[in-house]
């Protein structure tokens, strides 16, 4: 039998006004995995985020975290998750244990100075912890968000990009960060990014959204060849063409 | 020095004018309130003066001061809810456990710190330089204080409705409220200066039983507790009332996606 899901999403939709950004969306995530969401600019990926991590309600549909329901327990259920994003730095204006000490007792993390001490030498940032995060490179800003999503040992974890916008080297650092916390069987991770390869690298599973719908779903090592593409990255250019297609068609 | 870069400058801040009437709106409203404010002022000072006897410190220091703290602890409040906008930090704060009982309580809790920290300095540097005492104002300075405390908290919970609502542009509709709501206050003249539509509005707006009491006192009058204790009530309601406002705005906020797209500038 397999374990219970850490997410669930169930026929989950969200419209604004006569566009569905997401439209009829269901998938798990499982403890241990790692789930990449994929699709062109628009294709309903960080509304789909959005709206499990609680700041957007969906139109129709359930989430549930660990078996809560997010409408119903939203608290509860976000008290279990964590994330990361590009498009949210941390406050630049407090300093890395700062920001790691405000969002730590926002998740009211129990023994949180030995916890942010130890997310200090997990992610290279102890020589960073008075300085401020607005002064830090984009690489630093990004495994200061990871801290951040690791502070309360989240059974679920969102990824939005999280290695966009950093060199090769610090991606892959952070990619092994996050795949150890996911091997331990502790936490399920739900990944969006553009990247392909890394999707490959990292994924249990990989979901193709377009147009807010799941079009393919499978495992990222055997999917392209599944689908007649020379790899993951062909495969999502082929899907990413046939949608602007439909779209441009009248 | 090149005209058409002089004049790209220029075209940008018309682009966001024409663009952003909450930026219109204040190049128009300070002037308008300091002409209301000070020809009501004015108007007084000319009555009063015929009078004799009239503590002017007392009377004008001390509203002075007394508005001052209904500001700060109203921009205490929404300073900690601006740092958020200005840090870009909603999506941070919003996307966890935190409820928004707590984010307001949060909010409130550092609008009394700074609030109560403003007045000690005022009231320090009001006796040293001026020889005011607030003692003067006997037993009816707690419930001046906790009108305006109230009064503050629910202005400030208001504003930062307002600017999650309207975005990040809104802010300086925030900055005059206090201004705005001044005149139809009476905090520097008795109300019945005013003319009667105003004077309607002034009988809904807690402070204006706060500076009405203190004028009272101050002319050796008894404490009005029976207007005091309407001031608080109402005080009360409209602390009730933001909390409702702010609570729906974060909903219409969740509904539409606001939060998560509050980087934009402008959001309707």
């Amino acid at each position: 039998m397999p374990p219970p899901a850490i997410l669930a999403v169930e026929h989950l939709c969200k419209s604004y006004g006569e566009l569905r950004a997401v439209d009829d969306v269901s998938f798990q995530v499982a403890p241990g995995e790692i789930v990449g969401l994929v699709g062109p600019n628009g294709a309903g990926k960080t509304t789909t985020l959005n709206m499990i991590l609680g700041v957007l309600a969906p139109t129709a549909g359930r989430i549930e975290i660990e078996g809560v329901d997010l409408a119903r327990a939203r608290s509860r259920a976000l008290s279990r998750t964590n994330f990361a994003a590009v498009y949210a730095p941390l406050p630049g204006n407090l300093t890395v244990e700062q920001n790691l000490r405000v969002f730590g007792m926002i998740y009211t993390v129990e023994h949180l100075t030995q916890r942010i001490e130890r997310l200090l030498v997990d992610y290279d940032l102890v020589r960073f912890r008075r300085t401020r995060a607005g002064l830090l490179s984009s690489g630093e800003q990004t495994r200061l968000g990871l801290a951040k999503a690791m502070l309360n040992r989240p059974r679920l974890l969102l990824l939005d990009e999280p290695t966009a916008s950093i060199d090769p080297s610090s991606a892959r650092d952070i990619r092994a960060l996050i795949s150890a916390v996911v091997d331990s069987g502790h936490s399920g991770v739900l990944w969006t990014s553009h990247n392909m390869y890394e999707v490959e690298a990292v994924c249990d599973r990989v979901l193709f959204l377009s147009r807010g719908k799941i079009l393919l779903e499978g495992d990222p090592k055997a999917l392209p060849h599944e689908h007649g593409a020379a790899s993951l990255d062909d495969l999502f250019v082929a899907v990413a063409h046939e949608a602007l297609h439909e779209r441009a068609a009248p | 020095m090149n005209a058409s870069r002089v004049a790209a400058i220029v075209l940008r801040q018309l682009f966001l004018y024409r663009s952003s009437p909450q930026r219109v709106v204040p190049m128009f409203a300070w002037v308008a309130l300091d002409i209301v404010l000070w020809g009501f002022i004015s108007r007084y000072l000319m009555t009063a003066a015929v009078r004799p006897g009239l503590n002017f410190i007392a009377t004008l220091l001390g509203a002075v001061l007394l508005w001052d703290f209904l500001t700060r602890v109203m921009q205490g409040v929404t300073m900690a809810f601006f740092e958020d906008v200005w840090s870009r930090n909603f999506l941070n704060v919003f996307a966890t456990p935190l409820r928004t009982s707590e984010y307001l309580a949060g909010l409130v809790l550092t609008g009394i710190t700074t609030g109560v920290l403003g007045l000690v300095v005022m009231l320090v540097l009001a006796r040293v330089a001026f020889g005011l005492s607030f003692l003067a104002y006997g037993a009816a300075l707690a419930p001046f204080l906790f009108v305006l405390f109230l009064s503050g908290i629910a202005l400030g919970i208001a504003a930062a409705a307002i600017v999650l609502r309207l975005g990040p542009a809104s802010e300086w509709l925030i900055w005059p409220i206090p201004t705005i709501v001044s005149p139809f206050a009476g905090v520097f003249y008795p109300v019945s200066i005013l003319p009667l539509w105003m004077q309607a509005v002034s009988k809904a707006l807690p402070p204006s039983y706060v500076f009405e009491g203190m004028r009272a006192v101050v002319a050796g009058k008894p404490a009005p507790w029976d207007r005091l204790a309407l001031g608080g009530a109402l005080a009360v309601v409209f602390l009730v009332l933001a909390c409702f406002f702010f609570t729906r705005v974060y909903r219409y906020a969740i509904r539409t996606g606001l939060i998560a797209r509050y980087s934009a500038e402008t959001v309707s």
